[in-house]
């Protein structure tokens, strides 16, 4: 089955990015299909690659671009979301002159409109929050 | 149809399981989890609302979540079922929609 996932909080806030990540290894585990995590609010701050969690806690943004990159993942940040909260890429940083940019590998800014094709293409969309 | 509630907060904490009781269809099934395991435990003043509630719906309580809180499973109000991640994963194919009471 093919899923559609939507995280609306950041992480280390309560437990959003956790648990959609147990749930999205478990659904890949099972067989089945993540069209795409879509990351939204305060969600997109799962995509900053500043993050320096202390070494023995888990570092969620290392998680999802792992699991980006042995699946083949399509992360997608809300680019208004991520404007708002100083989470850009390459193309963003030039477009707004800024001098830096930090959006985590496997990460890529696009727009609300993928989060309605994932619910379309998606048989189940699962929300994660707060 | 069919529709998997699912709950992250506790009953203490927020309405949320409170609303979710009062308006979803019977029929529907219903996952505590996060901080929602709470409403899942016997002996607090919403035990009878969440025992009643199994007339009309299924309830479930992840217990990777209960576990995380030092919570016992054997303090889960009978006739609520305990699953893992991967039940929660086929609870969502077994139902049509999700609903999150965010």
């Amino acid at each position: 089955m093919k899923f559609g996932i939507v995280i609306n909080e950041g992480p280390y806030t309560h437990q959003a990015s956790d648990s959609a990540l147990q749930f999205v290894k478990a659904a890949l585990h099972k067989g089945h299909e993540i069209f795409r995590v879509f990351f939204y609010h305060d969600g997109v701050n799962n995509g900053t690659s500043l993050g320096v969690p202390p070494q023995d806690d888990r570092n969620l943004t290392l998680e999802w671009s792992g699991l980006a990159e042995k699946h083949g993942l399509d992360l997608v940040v809300c680019v208004a979301a991520a404007q708002r909260r100083g989470v850009l890429d390459e193309d963003e940083m030039g477009r707004h002159g800024k001098s830096a940019n930090n959006l985590a590998p496997g990460f890529r800014i696009s727009g609300l409109g993928q989060l309605i094709e994932a619910g379309i293409q998606a048989d189940r969309l699962v929300t994660f929050g707060d | 149809m069919a529709t998997l509630h699912t709950v992250n907060k506790s009953p203490f904490e927020r309405n949320a399981l409170e609303s979710c009781l009062r308006l979803a269809k019977a029929g529907s099934a219903v996952l505590l989890f996060e901080d929602g395991v709470i409403g899942a435990m016997r002996n607090t003043r919403f035990s009878d609302k969440v025992t009643q509630a199994m007339n009309d719906f299924s309830i479930y309580v992840l217990g990777p979540d209960i576990q995380a809180r030092g919570l016992d499973n054997d303090k889960v109000i009978d006739g609520i079922q305990v699953v893992d991640y991967n039940g929660f994963v086929d609870l969502t194919t077994e139902h049509d929609t999700v609903q999150s009471w965010l």
